[in-house]
């Protein structure tokens, strides 16, 4: 048909383009794409280690809890073996209290009757010189007879 | 446009099939010049600007390309640039620089131009001899130039690939020995040039061809009265939205493959 010189036009632009596109299109849009790939490894290469550290991070959150958990039944534990003996402790001291109190009044009681024992005997002394001053119809020499009468209450 | 039926039909048609003629011996623009010594104006003027075009296209989308997320027209760049890389590498194994980047820009290049048989067909002519313009071919597809123009580029990357894979005497041992061994060296000398030549030959002329069937389709439905124009011409340019990427796409694949088989021992 109508051929000519004109397909060295097309020739020399085919050359100038696919130059063009190899220099100033296809390396940055590659670049940019292998940047992005890189980018997007990247990013999953974190969420993955993100997700390991999570999951390493809850495992010590249950190991931490499970510590404190058996400390705290320790605590609780030593708390109320603690608590019995105090009890027993604030009980024994009571009974010994309550034992001394007993001992000191029992005490009491036995020096209120010695007492007693000792107003009776000269009570009884008293009586026992009066009446026999009034048998004898005289007054006894209380002092003259202190002995006996001493004597007499000492047998009372 | 619509024209009157008759004698003027064929004047109507042939005008669209015309190429803006400069005549190299005389230096007039002279349309009926039929020798080898003419420029195709439009030709060079539509496939200078649609490869430009695209280069400029691409340049920006490229320019300030990053690797966080791209805008809109980083995206369709890196897209164009994704779906051709992927189609080379699964055909040319070898590394090569070249390659990629020459499949891209002649699929965008091929496509561009293929995609002028879109532009309603009366537009350019008539804007352009409005303005003093006598003829205006706007479809550089339709002209034996271009397409043989892109496949003896082609032609010569072939003869370029296979002296670079198999060496000059590797490329030379082929021609004569292959595939029938050296007794039959001149049958097989014989066979391989026209193999040879049978690849940019058939590349081009598939191109044209349909091109040229698809223009001269559109042409003649536009020869018809107005109002029955849209029921052949609607499906006719639907039919088009295929047939001008896939040869454009047909187009770089072949070449790609071309070069493959040129590059690599068999």
């Amino acid at each position: 048909m109508n051929f000519g010189a004109t397909f060295w036009g097309p020739m020399i632009s085919f050359a100038l383009f696919v130059w063009f596109t190899m220099k100033y299109v296809w390396p940055p849009i590659q670049q940019a794409l292998a940047d992005r790939q890189k980018q997007i490894a990247d990013g999953l290469a974190a969420g993955e280690r993100g997700q390991k550290e999570l999951e390493t991070a809850r495992d010590e959150v249950a190991a931490l809890l499970k510590e404190a958990r058996e400390q705290a039944s320790q605590i609780i534990s030593q708390a109320n073996k603690r608590q019995a003996e105090m009890v027993e402790e604030a009980r024994a001291e009571a009974r010994a209290e309550s034992e001394r109190i007993l001992a000191a009044a029992r005490e009491e009681v036995e020096r209120e009757i010695q007492h007693a024992r000792e107003a009776l005997r000269q009570e009884v002394a008293n009586i026992a010189l009066i009446a026999s001053g009034r048998i004898l119809k005289r007054e006894v020499d209380a002092k003259a007879h202190q002995d006996l009468i001493e004597e007499l209450a000492a047998q009372i | 446009m619509s024209v009157e039926v008759g004698s003027n039909a064929t004047d109507y048609i042939r005008h669209h099939l015309t190429n803006l003629r400069l005549d190299l011996t005389t230096g007039q623009i002279d349309s009926s010049a039929m020798h080898f010594w003419t420029l195709h104006i439009d030709t060079l003027v539509m496939v200078f600007g649609l490869g430009a075009f695209f280069c400029y296209i691409f340049w920006l989308g490229a320019r300030q390309a990053t690797a966080g997320v791209p805008g809109g027209l980083q995206n369709f760049v890196e897209a164009m640039v994704e779906f051709v890389d992927k189609t080379v590498k699964e055909t040319f194994h070898a590394e090569s620089r070249v390659i990629a980047p020459l499949a891209l820009t002649v699929f965008c290049w091929v496509f561009l131009m293929n995609l002028m048989d879109l532009v309603p067909i009366d537009m350019v002519p008539s804007i352009m001899s409005a303005v003093g313009v006598p003829y205006w071919k706007i479809l550089p597809s339709v002209d034996l130039n271009l397409t043989f123009g892109l496949s003896l580029s082609v032609f010569a990357l072939i003869i370029i690939y296979s002296t670079m894979g198999k060496g000059p005497g590797g490329f030379l041992k082929e021609l004569l020995f292959h595939p029938f061994g050296p007794w039959l060296m001149p049958f097989n000398l014989v066979l391989n040039i026209v193999e040879l030549a049978a690849k940019p030959i058939s590349l081009s002329l598939r191109l044209f061809g349909n091109l040229y069937a698809a223009e001269l389709i559109f042409i003649l439905i536009s020869l018809l009265p107005w109002w029955i124009q849209w029921s052949l011409g609607t499906p006719w340019a639907i039919f088009h939205i295929l047939v001008v990427p896939l040869q454009a796409f047909i187009f770089m694949m072949l070449t790609v493959v071309y070069l493959a088989m040129a590059y690599e021992h068999h």
